[in-house]
């Protein structure tokens, strides 16, 4: 299924989890926020989210900026 | 004297706000940091991906600092704010410097797009700077909507061209009840200088310090002008003149009188 990962549409699993999708992109997940249909979801409630199609996720972290 | 700059309950004794772009290293970012005594230093948020750092820019910023998260990349308000939550429920806390671009040659913010975010941010209870182009009408609105302070330009961010817009920041100054900080286009500590002179609460330096060629002594630089403004500022600058006023007696004393 194709779901939108930070803009741009991609295939991932059926029903991945958040999870699954953050190792599966080789993300650190230490250090990711993430936005799953514009709801921010904590951390320890990733593996609880099963992606559905068209499903729109925004995976941002921090670094430098003024 | 002790002379503490109040945010939101925090006291602040170093007016000089340093963000953390375009460093060679977190490393070195974080010596710069150190070594300038930073009290407040400003971070992003971006999307991630396989090319991203590995490490957490968070362990690099002195556990001191105050963290103030830039918006950065949002184009408007409805962006600033989802960045602006996005942070704090990453832990960032809620300080936000509200930067709302549309203007990829200038990078000039749109700042009615921020005043509306101001709006909503305040509301929610952030503690919220905007960066703004100085206007005294919108700098007062910005207040009215629950600007912790304001931020206006010295000149287009990473310009290096110091303080352009002068006499807009002094009226800001005048005005508006709230602390001025100036942050952009401050090339070197004279002009850091400058703005604390003018009686600016603070201001915020990256590109100056970070693409120096030695970024902990440019910070430390910095630092210093900061407070040798606001030093000059509280002892209140004496006024210009156009004729010259002796600052030794001139009473002649190797001649006779007439």
């Amino acid at each position: 299924m194709i779901i939108k990962i930070n803009g741009k549409p991609e295939e991932v699993k059926m029903q991945s989890s958040l999870t699954q999708l953050i190792l599966s992109k080789g993300l650190c997940a230490d250090n990711l926020v993430i936005e799953h249909n514009l709801r921010i979801v904590p951390k320890h409630q990733w593996q609880n989210i099963s992606l559905e199609e068209n499903d729109s996720v925004e995976i941002v972290s921090f670094v430098g900026g003024g | 004297m002790e002379d503490l700059l109040e945010i939101a309950g925090k006291k602040i004794s170093n007016r000089l706000f340093i963000g953390t772009g375009k460093f060679a290293s977190y490393a070195l970012m974080k010596r710069a940091l150190e070594e300038a005594n930073a009290e407040v230093a400003t971070v992003a948020l971006r999307r991630a991906d396989a090319g991203s750092k590995t490490e957490n820019i968070m362990d690099y910023v002195p556990k001191t600092c105050q963290i103030m998260i830039n918006t950065s990349g949002a184009r408007n308000a409805e962006e600033a704010v989802r960045i602006a939550r996005l942070a704090k429920a990453a832990g960032a806390g809620n300080w936000i410097k509200i930067e709302v671009i549309r203007d990829n040659k200038y990078l000039l913010p749109d700042n009615l797009e921020t005043l509306k975010a101001v709006e909503i941010l305040a509301k929610e209870g952030f503690v919220v700077f905007p960066y703004m182009s100085p206007d005294l009408s919108i700098g007062r609105r910005m207040a009215e909507a629950g600007a912790g302070a304001v931020m206006p330009l010295g000149s287009p961010i990473g310009s290096n061209r110091g303080v352009k817009t002068r006499e807009l920041i002094e009226i800001m100054i005048n005005e508006i009840k709230l602390p001025v900080i100036v942050d952009a286009g401050l090339g070197k500590p004279s002009e850091a200088c400058e703005c604390m002179e003018l009686g600016c609460a603070a201001v915020l330096v990256n590109t100056a310090i970070a693409v120096s060629e030695d970024p902990v002594k440019m910070a430390q630089a910095f630092s210093a002008s900061v407070y040798a403004g606001r030093l000059a500022y509280l002892s209140g600058i004496p006024v210009t003149g156009k004729i010259a006023s002796a600052s030794s007696p001139l009473t002649g004393f190797l001649r006779e009188n007439k």
